[in-house]
């Protein structure tokens, strides 16, 4: 299984390809959009400020869409997932790629809950299933924690399978089709992030073999 | 609803855990690598990785030690000690440490902080300070703690916060090593003064210390070491303990 890790320098990558390598994938860093041709897998990991995304340009967005379109799935992990949208109010000018709807917003936790909650929302949070069929979250308990650190969060669309309550309820786990993406960490979040690691490496095998 | 964390600190010198561990059934107990996976197992929420080593050779030893650990744990992983340049953290980072606690370095060199946030991102900054009370506000001191800055902690961890530090781990100078408690009104006052998470440090002895210092406290995070050394489930009792208490935790 080769994986497209797509390395936009947002951040360190170490810990992503080391829980796919134990996983046993093998592991792509493309230099050019052209060489996701041989990838069976894309990941947009990342963290840090929508802007950094900016640096998968116009041609980043087109081959990456072929690439769904000739059924490579695609998971975004935490900015990543962020980016599967049309934008963020972090960076308006800097488009998302646009395969689910809505635009990304600054979580505000509702003024008066539980204490004063802080942002960003770092630390372990559950992920409350919306019981749509997930293929993500297949063998994952309702209410798993998982690790989070981030200040921006995902709209609510049909896409949603969980959501974290952190004063605000916003999506932590989406997936439409071959789009899949997660808020938080899954390489940081031990056994629970690890299957659903595992769960997205195979739905590219199934589609690999079928 | 947000858990509240608890980390487990591993003291290592020369690529041994040196704070007493007295595990049963440990093939090795100063094998930080053999601590941090029975920690993973009873559920600890995150680790930190502590250098106590003074030479350079040394680390060469704690790098090792990191990347022994980040391998087959996927949890949050943070190293620290001894920590002075850019160089040290990237060393720390390419080892496979999510995040880096810098201390006396953030002090003399506060842009250290920024040049960190940027290049990592500041989820993977976090500042270590260490006080106590001085009349009638917290003192800041570096060097393991011997010596004193004259700066006032609350406004340090504000100063870093803006400058672009993740979180802040605060130890109690006074409370370190007594095991009567953490510094409750220190923790109170630097994280209510801070948007960021503020993980409390020293002077854990019992359940109900964690639980004074999540709820008086205002801690986002608790810090030990010895502590869960104690029993073999001291993470998962501690835990349970929690829970009890109506604080949230992650169970497993």
């Amino acid at each position: 299984m080769i994986v497209a890790l797509i390395d936009y320098k947002a951040g360190n990558l170490t810990s992503v390809r080391k829980a796919l390598t134990s996983l046993g994938a093998e592991i792509l860093t493309p230099d050019t959009p052209a060489d996701l041709a041989r990838a069976q897998a894309i990941i947009v990991p990342g963290v840090g400020h929508f802007e950094a995304t900016s640096a998968m340009d116009a041609s980043w967005h087109d081959a990456i869409r072929a690439r769904l379109d000739a059924g490579i799935p695609l998971l975004g992990i935490c900015l990543g997932q962020q980016w599967l949208f049309e934008g963020s109010e972090e960076a308006p000018d800097v488009p998302g790629l646009g395969v689910l709807p809505g635009r990304c917003v600054k979580l505000v936790p509702v003024a008066g809950s539980i204490g004063s909650l802080k942002v960003p929302h770092v630390g372990w949070n559950a992920l409350k299933q919306t019981g749509r069929p997930s293929r993500l979250l297949a063998g994952v308990q309702d209410e798993a924690q998982a690790y989070f650190t981030h200040s921006y969060v995902a709209p609510e669309s049909d896409a949603t399978m969980a959501s974290t309550e952190h004063g605000v309820a916003f999506p932590s786990v989406v997936e439409h089709d071959l789009v899949f993406g997660v808020q938080f960490h899954p390489e940081k979040s031990g056994d629970t992030g690890l299957r659903m690691l595992r769960n997205f490496l195979d739905v590219a095998e199934e589609r690999r073999v079928s | 609803m947000l858990s509240k964390r608890i980390i487990a600190c591993l003291d290592v010198r020369d690529g041994q855990v040196v704070k007493g561990v007295n595990f049963e059934g440990l093939r090795n107990a100063g094998d930080p690598a053999e601590l941090a996976r029975r920690y993973n197992v009873e559920g600890i929420d995150e680790l930190v990785i502590l250098d106590v080593t003074a030479t350079l050779e040394k680390r060469r030893t704690m790098a090792r030690t990191v990347a022994t650990v980040a391998r087959e744990l996927f949890i949050p992983l943070a190293g620290g000690g001894g920590i002075a340049s850019e160089d040290d953290a990237a060393a720390a980072v390419d080892a496979g440490a999510d995040k880096v606690s810098i201390n006396s370095a953030a002090v003399a060199n506060p842009a250290l902080i920024t040049t960190l946030a940027r290049r990592y991102g500041s989820q993977a900054v976090v500042v270590a300070i260490d006080a106590k009370l001085e009349g009638d506000r917290f003192g800041v001191y570096v060097r393991s703690g011997s010596t004193p800055t004259g700066r006032d902690a609350v406004e340090w961890a504000r100063e870093a916060a803006d400058r672009g530090a993740g979180e802040i781990l605060l130890t109690s100078i006074d409370k370190d090593g007594t095991r009567s408690g953490f510094d409750l009104p220190m923790t109170a006052a630097v994280s209510q003064a801070v948007s960021i998470p503020v993980i409390a440090s020293g002077g854990a002895g019992t359940f109900e210390h964690f639980s004074d210092v999540f709820t008086q406290g205002c801690a986002d995070a608790a810090l030990a070491a010895s502590v869960f050394h104690f029993s073999e489930h001291a993470v998962s009792e501690l835990k349970a303990y929690l829970d009890a208490q109506h604080i949230p935790v992650r169970l497993r």
